[in-house]
């Protein structure tokens, strides 16, 4: 089982997600969250978190998403640990509409 | 201008029960700006709270969470003091003196009773006994659980529900490779239940399962999940929950469930573990021991996102002999701390305790469970000795009454003075190492020690 950020993070990155991670395991750039999965202890308490439902779980990975797994796990290792929630995006209330949320 | 929190001054904080609450509040703590000394405090000898006695056993992942409260513990100003119950061997008072503050993180230790007619007789048993019991908890190690029964009724629709419910329908070759308690996994070896009947006051659509848990009972070995079609039947409110975007949980859950309802019955597996809808129970039935349990069919009403179960007065009978209630947990008192009685929290204002009335209580907090009450995962609480920690840094200036402060070293000489056995971290981590090697003859992560006894013999 791996839990992963996908796409619908990207432009948004609400950090919700952040503040029930019981172990510290998102990971930060410019753009979206992403999450270590040699941390991650697949709990599933930020799925329900996103208001933009970006994060999926092991049989719950939407098919054509499953290439994010791979960039979790490269980007997790060099970006720095997010442990607070942060201000969401600029423009992420819009993006958020314009995903249907 | 206060010097509280320096190197020369640290802040001394005593935080009781060593659950994720505590280690959280205690990681705050270490982190933040301030020089702070914390002191955990713990009833058992071993830390942890519901990660050791809590968390399924068939979900070590889970556990690693473990993993992180070790880091915090390697910190310098982190110190456990184990074995060690407030209340009986220290006082709440005595801590305020010791420390500037005092963080109160121990948990909801009792469940919340069903107050219906029979529900003490045998048979009947919360779910928190039958956790710690088969997770090695020293409390509940003497307990006895018959399951010579054919079926066993759970009572509630959440995770502690779906974990009671999964063990029950689990073989113990599933089991035996797990830190499950030997005596629990040798009781169940022997189990001769048939069927396994969880019981939820609401519909499917607002059951409290996670679409991941719920998964697993499709992969047991020997037990076919069950669900009725006719229990899949939605009101129109219920249909309009299950297609808003935002409840894609629910709608996940659901879909789990119509799987189950769909699957043909593997009839080489001799369990069968039903789940089964707005019903709520009415009454147990028996002379010394259940016989069986009188349920009330449910109908709901109300808006979607607010429907609540009435009772209909149509009843069903289900004959059971053992009865695991699972429908929430409640704190208790400690002696000393003003409490809130009905709803089993301390009452607080954003983790700064209070009395009842709302007024204010000088140098103590709280956080987890007995702060806002039994909801939420392991990392719900993270946030919450968060917020509890920036109320108490804020209040530093006001925590500083210019009285010197001893920390620790007061307390272990009122413990040594009275022949208390503490336990500091070290020691723990001996008992632990101790564990997992037992474990490893039985190809299990780790064996745990059952009673207080054998953890100290350990550290003799």
């Amino acid at each position: 089982m791996t839990t992963i950020v996908t796409d619908n993070c990207k432009g948004c990155r609400f950090t919700d997600c952040v503040s029930v991670c019981p172990v510290a395991c998102f990971h930060y750039d410019d753009e979206m969250l992403y999450i270590d999965p040699d941390t991650c202890i697949d709990c599933s308490a930020c799925i329900p978190e996103c208001p933009v439902e970006a994060i999926y779980e092991g049989d719950d990975i939407p098919e054509g998403q499953e290439h994010w797994i791979e960039i979790n796990a490269e980007k997790a290792a060099e970006l720095p640990v997010i442990e607070e929630q942060m201000e969401p995006l600029p423009g992420a209330e819009d993006r958020k509409s314009e995903l249907g949320f | 201008m206060s010097n509280l929190g320096t190197s020369e001054n640290p802040l001394l904080v005593a935080i009781v029960g060593s659950g994720p609450s505590g280690f959280y509040a205690a990681e705050a703590l270490i982190k933040s700006e301030v020089v702070a000394k914390v002191d955990i405090i713990e009833r058992l000898p071993t830390p942890y709270g519901l990660v050791r006695s809590g968390v399924a056993p068939d979900h070590p992942k889970l556990k690693t969470a473990i993993n992180l409260y070790k880091k915090i513990a390697d910190d310098p100003n982190f110190n456990l003091i184990a074995n060690v119950t407030i209340g009986k061997d220290l006082s709440i008072e005595e801590l305020c003196e010791s420390h500037h503050a005092v963080i109160l993180t121990y948990g909801a230790e009792t469940d919340r009773k069903l107050g219906i007619p029979g529900e003490d007789l045998k048979g009947s048993h919360t779910a928190t006994e039958f956790v710690g019991w088969y997770n090695g908890h020293p409390d509940y190690r003497e307990l006895e659980f018959d399951l010579s029964q054919d079926v066993a009724v759970i009572i509630g629709q959440g995770n502690v529900a779906a974990d009671v419910s999964r063990i029950l329908s689990k073989t113990v070759d599933e089991l035996k490779h797990t830190d499950i308690a030997q005596h629990a996994l040798d009781v169940l070896a022997e189990s001769k239940l048939k069927e396994i009947h969880v019981i939820g006051r609401r519909g499917p659509a607002q059951a409290k399962f996670t679409p991941k848990e719920l998964r697993e009972f499709g992969e047991l070995s020997d037990c076919n999940p069950i669900i009725l079609e006719e229990d899949l039947q939605l009101n129109i409110e219920s249909e309009k929950e299950l297609e808003d975007k935002t409840n894609s949980t629910n709608r996940k859950v659901y879909e789990e469930f119509s799987k189950f309802s769909k699957r043909d019955m593997d009839s080489s597996k001799s369990k069968k573990c039903y789940f089964r809808f707005l019903m709520s129970p009415k009454e147990i039935i028996g002379t010394t021991a259940i016989d069986k349990l009188i349920i009330e069919k449910n109908k709901l009403s109300g808006e979607p996102f607010k429907q609540s179960a009435r009772g209909t007065d149509e009843t069903i009978e289900i004959d059971t002999g053992i009865l695991f209630r699972s429908i929430g947990y409640h704190g208790i008192p400690i002696p000393g701390v003003p409490f809130h009685e009905s709803w089993g929290t301390i009452p607080n204002e954003k983790g700064r305790v209070t009395e009842n009335d709302g007024s204010a209580v000088n140098q103590l907090y709280t956080g987890g469970w007995i702060k806002r009450g039994p909801s939420g995962i392991i990392g719900t609480n993270r946030a919450c000795s968060v917020e509890t920690i920036e109320c108490l840094l804020a209040d530093i200036n006001k925590l500083d009454t210019g009285k010197k402060k001893n920390g620790a070293s007061e307390l272990y000489a009122k413990l040594n003075s009275n022949d208390v056995r503490h336990i500091n971290f070290d020691e723990w981590s001996k008992i632990d190492a101790k564990e997992v090697e037992l474990g490893e003859t039985k190809g299990k992560p780790r064996e745990k020690y059952t009673y207080i006894e054998e953890m100290l013999s350990v550290i003799k």
